[in-house]
């Protein structure tokens, strides 16, 4: 096992893709040399592969991601970078009509192996159009999946999943992840899509959380543990396809949930994890489902605001303490 | 030159298109077709004509419009007109219709009902090609509406920056549903806008096919040799309207019956009977082995089954990962 960060877990599942396979391509702004990508994951990567295999676009995210598709369509494995996730917005006819759509629509003649890779989330003071979390966007969007990692061990293992299938799958990266550091291992791995990953055992409540709220829920329920409560906290790993299997599980053998995502509350990530639980755990609640989540605002640039809207380890704590309170 | 025997099988195409437009415009009447179709009648020249110059291996991208493209490319038409009745040996197994057809088999990468979307995708098949290493052609089919969207504008420009061997085909047929092109386009001819890329526009008369086959025949040659893209711009008209339920009543009398003068079966056939191409007996017999060929297409399609409700539930994902899902 080797230390590394997010960053570098990315990059290596990159360069051992595009070592093992040679159709797996990277497209996308400022990926290539001049840059290595805005947040440096593709750092070196043209260097190794050359410039038409990282291939710097013009700022077109409906192409870059129009492109991928056609690629993906005609025998290659393109991963396409999205600079910032809100940008998205600009692609989302080509990855939503087209990418999610094509296999289905034709009648299962072709799979899209598209993988598209963008950073979402707050923290950095870069507002309302840098900042956003959208992943329910596409779970909302069949024939999507979407990646969410919160370690480097799942990053690395999820990409070469997602490089290596046949659908189109929107890779979801937390931009205060990137520096974030973990194990991974120095043999070949994959992490299956559709598992998710106890990050914690506990027995007195499930947190769910998903990317850069993992870490947060695991502060929390350290914090927690302290004051004699034991929270099992679970990554989902992938949003879709979703792990319902082991959410489930776990809410039956703590009998209370608090989900924790970056994402607006309303409809959001949360909001279908919590429906889930009800539809197929009702009985075995001993409290209401409590969600911590961005309350439905755009990010605020102003620091103070943003710290406001994010989900923090207090509220976190707070909710927990709400649902544990509840008599059996 | 191009050979008699290539002349005859255009002029076969041709009239394959319009008679196949055509039955699919009297089984709507039957209501036997579900929900809305949009006719190739009256463009055929320039499927035909452009896509005479292609391999098999070759690509095309489609459109709403698209059944023309399908045959011309060299698609089944069994297998298309059972798509357009929703039945399960359709291309599709019925889960895509008028508006959704495609046939990997022979490099028709699909029809995107998305007016100008097919235009990155097609951009994207030209870099497979390119990072691929093959001399692969694709043509790109959309309308002079779709010259638009801000598809059409990256698409090119990505083409043309990467020299890709991607040919533009402009079906101008004046009108984006009932907007005349000259409301909301300033220039008088799509290709005028190639010059914005540096990449050559070509305007042709594309009712007439052999027009529409030689600018192609250009185009294609300089993509296989890599040289880049081109932005080929046909001139043509709708035999019908929009949609099935479209009189299309903006269109004017007068420019009506002038398009139907310039009709391009009739131009065609003219041409070649005055070629000696062709004879009247012949024109009989081809017509004659057409209609044929188009009614048992329709026999199929309409002794075929419809899918099991269920089968809605297929096909959403490959099944690698959807096996990790349960």
């Amino acid at each position: 096992m080797r230390e590394v960060t997010i960053r570098d877990a990315l990059r290596e599942a990159l360069r051992e893709e595009m070592r093992r396979d040679k159709s797996v391509f990277l497209l996308g702004e400022d990926i290539g040399r001049y840059w290595g990508g805005a947040f440096g994951v593709t750092k070196g990567l043209a260097e190794e592969f050359g410039d038409e295999r990282v291939r710097d676009t013009p700022i077109s995210e409906n192409a870059i991601i129009g492109v991928g598709v056609g690629a993906a369509i005609t025998g290659m494995r393109p991963v396409a970078e999205i600079m910032f996730g809100d940008l998205t917005a600009l692609a989302v006819d080509q990855i939503c009509n087209q990418a999610a759509k094509i296999r289905y629509m034709f009648g299962g003649q072709v799979g899209v192996p598209l993988v598209i890779r963008t950073p979402f989330g707050a923290g950095v003071n870069i507002a309302s159009h840098h900042s956003q979390s959208l992943e329910a966007w596409f779970m909302h969007t069949p024939g999507l999946f979407v990646a969410a990692p919160s370690t480097p061990y799942d990053a690395k293992g999820l990409l070469k999943t997602a490089i290596r299938g046949s659908n189109p799958v929107l890779f979801v990266e937390h931009k205060l992840l990137y520096p974030v550091k973990g194990l991974v291992p120095d043999e070949e791995y994959a992490v299956p899509f559709g598992v998710g990953e106890v990050k914690r055992e506990g027995n007195d409540v499930t947190v769910v959380a998903t990317l850069y709220m993992v870490h947060k829920a695991l502060n929390a329920a350290e914090q927690l543990y302290k004051e004699g409560i034991s929270a099992e906290v679970v990554d989902p790993r992938t949003l879709s396809p979703l792990d319902t299997k082991s959410i489930v599980e776990s809410v039956k053998k703590t009998g209370r949930l608090v989900v924790v995502t970056e994402d607006c509350k309303t409809a959001g990530v949360s909001a279908e994890i919590a429906a889930v639980v009800a539809e197929e755990a009702l009985d075995y609640l001993d409290a209401p489902i409590k969600r911590v989540a961005e309350p439905d605002t755009p990010i605020p640039f102003s620091p103070s605001m943003e710290k406001f809207v994010i989900p923090s380890e207090t509220s976190i704590v707070q909710a927990v303490k709400k649902v544990v309170s509840k008599a059996n | 030159m191009i050979q008699n025997s290539k002349l005859l099988e255009m002029y076969r195409q041709m009239l394959t298109i319009r008679f196949f437009e055509e039955q699919v415009f009297e089984l709507y009447g039957e209501n036997l077709v579900p929900g809305t179709i949009h006719l190739y009648a009256g463009e055929e020249a320039v499927a035909v004509g452009v896509c005479a110059n292609l391999r098999r291996d070759d690509y095309i991208t489609s459109t709403h419009r698209g059944h023309g493209h399908c045959i011309a490319k060299g698609a089944r038409l069994d297998k298309t007109m059972a798509e357009i009745l929703g039945r399960k040996t359709g291309y599709c197994k019925g889960k895509g219709g008028s508006m959704h057809i495609a046939d990997f088999s022979i490099g028709m990468l699909g029809a995107t009902a998305v007016v100008g979307a097919g235009i990155p995708i097609a951009t994207g098949a030209g870099l497979s090609v390119k990072l691929r290493s093959t001399d692969q052609v694709v043509v790109c089919f959309f309308g002079e509406g779709a010259s638009n969207q801000g598809t059409f504008h990256e698409g090119l420009n990505l083409a043309a920056v990467w020299r890709l061997p991607v040919v533009f085909v402009c079906e101008n047929n004046l009108y984006a549903m009932g907007t005349r092109q000259s409301r909301v386009m300033l220039v008088d001819n799509v290709a005028d806008r190639a010059a914005c890329y540096r990449i050559p526009g070509v305007v042709v008369d594309g009712n007439d096919v052999l027009a529409a086959y030689e600018a192609t025949h250009e185009a294609v040659a300089r993509a296989r040799r890599g040289e880049g893209p081109t932005l080929l711009e046909c001139k043509t008209y709708r035999l019908k309207g929009h949609s099935r339920f479209d009189p299309a009543t903006y269109r004017p009398k007068k420019e009506v019956e002038e398009w139907l003068g310039k009709e391009s079966i009739a131009r065609f056939q003219t041409k070649l009977l005055e070629m000696s191409v062709l004879t009247e007996a012949e024109i009989q017999e081809i017509v004659q082995d057409v209609r044929h060929e188009v009614e048992s297409a329709t026999k199929f399609a309409l002794d075929s089954p419809f899918p099991e409700s269920y089968e809605a539930l297929d096909d959403v994902y490959a099944s690698e990962e959807s096996a990790a899902q349960k």
